[in-house]
């Protein structure tokens, strides 16, 4: 198989046993894995503000950023050094203490989701065997970082925007884990390599039959709303709530916030493209030799990349020409349509995965 | 109805209630307007406007100033109808001065009178996007309202407040390039017109946000004082143009929009449809400016004679009032301006308590409301 990273892993992991003890690798290895993670957020968030200017700009005739560098391409640059330079206010009547807390609290819980997602074939942080649940489990936590963020700012539009987040988020959370757990139920395991293994012979949007696409379609919704976007964006809701729980955030804090949310975004993208696009693996059909052989040229992390940052520009698509939904109705959305059409799919999926009618 | 008790019990303040300052700087007020709002969880229960914090004395200071010079004055108040109050002021003291104006300055003012109707009403309809949570709409409209403006420059020397109209017709002729650009502008305008329809109309979000959201009866669309589109969108008949035909209009062949929902969503589709009227206008009329004079001959120093003039029009919000009193000197004694913003921001009240805070900023979108109007 070509481009396989299990062999530069395993290459850098006899190396540093070859040179130290076993306590020592692991430390290093947790290092390296370290860098590699703040290095990829860094060049994410970078790649995902500039992305998100230029499709809006694409949406609405303008040109975008321009100036700085070349096409505007260190725009972001420029606004990341100017955000680090304001100054890091605290106003007088948050907690201070808690108030500090929460951007690094949302920002680290967005790096804990990268863990166990498999970029490539062999290059993947963790291979836990729940990596599904523990994907699940690590990314409710950042409700509690703009719970925390809106109650610290002593700020009622902080405090609306903040109790909208953990409604919308705790709703959000439901659909979205039941539409994975059809994945779960076709794969029969949890744990992401082994679900990107199954897609070997087609993606699970296309061997699943239409479960399989009513899950995709309510993961992206719910998806979505997760990530506190537009039209979901309730939490923020600038023309309302002037900011939602992040009013009273300036400079790098805010940053934080701003650069938790792109990482988030791109997480969710990478969970769908990684259970229903089948993640690095190429595009593969059932018993095609010549067709699959000349899809496997391509570098499964061309195929991984690729697909999420498709799914990435769905989701900027939704927020550059959606009107924002009301909190109500948001509630609405998930409890009387998405809820109980995702309890029903999953109805769909165990009795398609009885009869074995999938692929 | 909320009945006279309940009115005492939500307007005295508890400790227990969540109250929140929906302005004087908050992005959906669009200026200085404050909201003081009472919420319970989500749900808007009581609304409080305090007026004021643009308020400059504009009916004063016309009366410090001649009758030629405070119309420029009154292009502050509704900047985005700024030509249409130049027209009423314009009017009122050509009643005075008994003044028939020539027949190709009634056109130029029927013509600019509706391009500024058009540039507002894009205007609107782009804040509302913004308003709703949709970025896009708001360069759309703005991409329209752009050539509108240029129009507006090339012959008038200014964007916004052109300053135009001068007792007797108009300040200027038309620029040569007018009618060559305005039917530019109208097939563009016609071109993407669907696609306004397509950003928010027919969108099932903005459908359900607007759509039995904000419901205003007809009496009290009355009782209230509202006109313009926030009467008529109750199914109030009350366009000036119709009612009282000023500067030719009667001459002219377009239909009143009338919606009866009342809802927020009926609103917002009498102004669409006001835009296709107004097009309506200015292609009756485009080709067929009279020749002749663009101004009436009057004297340098105006004075009216002793008396009571009013004048009304139909600006991009409703009725505009010009009530002016003179004593027979070259300034107005009294200038009093009936403002529809004024008006129709008294129903927000109405209309909003027992929505959500979305449905507060969805109804001010639909109201259309320019804050500098209100205060005056």
């Amino acid at each position: 198989m070509f481009y396989d990273f299990s062999i530069l892993t395993s290459k850098i992991h006899s190396w540093l046993l070859a040179h130290c003890d076993s306590g020592w690798t692991t430390l290093l290895e947790m290092v390296i894995v370290g860098l590699c993670v703040i290095t990829l957020f860094v060049v994410l968030g970078l790649i995902f503000v500039y992305m998100e200017r230029k499709v809006a700009a694409f949406m609405q005739f303008r040109l975008g950023p321009n100036r700085v560098g070349p096409k505007g391409t260190l725009q972001a640059v420029a606004d990341t050094v100017k955000l680090l330079m304001k100054e890091g206010f605290t106003p007088q009547a948050a907690d201070m203490f808690l108030f500090n807390l929460a951007p690094f609290i949302v920002l680290s819980v967005s790096m804990l989701a990268l863990a166990p997602l498999p970029f490539a074939k062999g290059l993947q942080i963790y291979d836990i065997n729940i990596g599904v649940f523990y994907l699940s489990a690590v990314s409710s936590i950042s409700v509690i970082g703009i719970l925390i963020a809106g109650w610290a700012s002593n700020n009622k539009y902080s405090l609306l925007g903040a109790m909208r987040s953990g409604a919308q988020i705790v709703s959000y959370e439901l659909s979205a884990g039941l539409s994975v757990i059809a994945i779960v139920a076709f794969t029969g395991s949890m744990s992401l390599s082994d679900i990107v293994e199954s897609q070997r012979t087609g993606w699970w949007i296309f061997k699943g039959h239409i479960p399989a696409v009513i899950a995709f379609v309510i993961f992206i919704i719910a998806g979505t709303a997760e990530l506190n976007r537009a039209p979901f964006d309730m939490a923020e809701a600038e023309s309302e709530l002037t900011g939602g729980f992040h009013t009273e955030y300036t400079g790098m804090r805010f940053a934080m916030f701003f650069l938790a949310e792109y990482v988030n975004m791109f997480v969710v993208c990478a969970i769908g493209a990684t259970l229903f696009l089948g993640g690095w693996m190429p595009l593969h059909f059932g018993n095609l030799e010549g067709f699959n052989h000349i899809m496997d040229y391509v570098p499964p992390f061309v195929w991984f990349f690729g697909k999420t940052f498709f799914l990435v520009w769905v989701i900027m698509w939704f927020r550059w020409t959606f009107p924002r939904l009301r909190i109500d109705q948001l509630l609405t959305l998930e409890w009387k349509y998405l809820m109980p059409i995702s309890l029903v799919n999953m109805i769909i999926v165990a009795f398609v995965v009885i009869m074995k009618w999938h692929f | 109805m909320i009945n006279k008790e309940e009115i005492e019990n939500l307007t005295q303040a508890h400790e227990e209630d969540f109250i929140l300052n929906v302005g004087p700087q908050h992005p959906s007020t669009h200026g200085v307007l404050r909201l003081k709002i009472k919420l319970q969880g989500e749900t808007v229960v009581h609304i409080e406007p305090h007026l004021g914090y643009i308020h400059r004395s504009i009916e004063k200071m016309c009366e410090a100033s001649s009758y030629r010079n405070f119309i420029y004055l009154t292009s502050r108040m509704d900047y985005l109808s700024a030509h249409i109050n130049n027209q009423a002021c314009a009017m009122a003291v050509e009643k005075g001065l008994q003044l028939e104006i020539p027949k190709r300055a009634k056109v130029i003012r029927i013509l600019m009178s509706e391009l500024t109707r058009l540039a507002s009403h894009q205007l609107w309809w782009a804040a509302t996007g913004l308003d709703l949570g949709a970025t896009t709409p708001f360069f759309v409209g703005f991409r329209d309202r752009e050539v509108i403006m240029d129009i507006f420059d090339e012959t008038c020397g200014s964007r916004l407040t052109m300053d135009y109209n001068v007792p007797g017709g108009t300040m200027f002729d038309l620029h040569p390039n007018f009618q060559k650009n305005v039917h530019a502008f109208l097939k563009g305008f016609k071109k993407n017109l669907p696609e306004y329809h397509q950003l928010l109309s027919g969108n099932i979000i903005f459908q359900n946000r607007t759509k039995g959201v904000g419901y205003l009866s007809p009496e009290d669309a009355v009782s209230f004082g509202c006109s313009g589109p926030t009467a008529r969108g109750s199914g109030v008949s009350c366009d000036i143009r119709k009612w009282h035909p000023y500067d030719g209009y009667e001459e002219v062949q377009f239909n009143e929009v009338l919606e009866t929902a009342g809802d927020c969503y009926a609103r917002y589709c009498v102004r669409m449809k006001e835009m296709e009227e107004s097009v309506k206008i200015i292609e009756q009329l485009i080709d067929n400016i009279p020749e002749g004079d663009f101004q009436d001959k009057t004297k340098a120093v105006l004075k009216l004679p002793k008396g009571e003039f009013y004048s009304r029009v139909e600006t991009a919000r409703g009725e505009l009032g010009v009530y002016l009193v003179s004593d027979g000197t070259s300034k107005p004694y009294r200038m009093k301006f009936r403002s529809p913003n004024f008006s129709n921001l008294s129903a927000l009240r109405q209309i909003a308590v027992g929505g959500k805070i979305g449905d507060l900023v969805a109804n001010m979108a639909m109201l259309d409301l320019v804050i500098p109007d209100i205060d005056r």
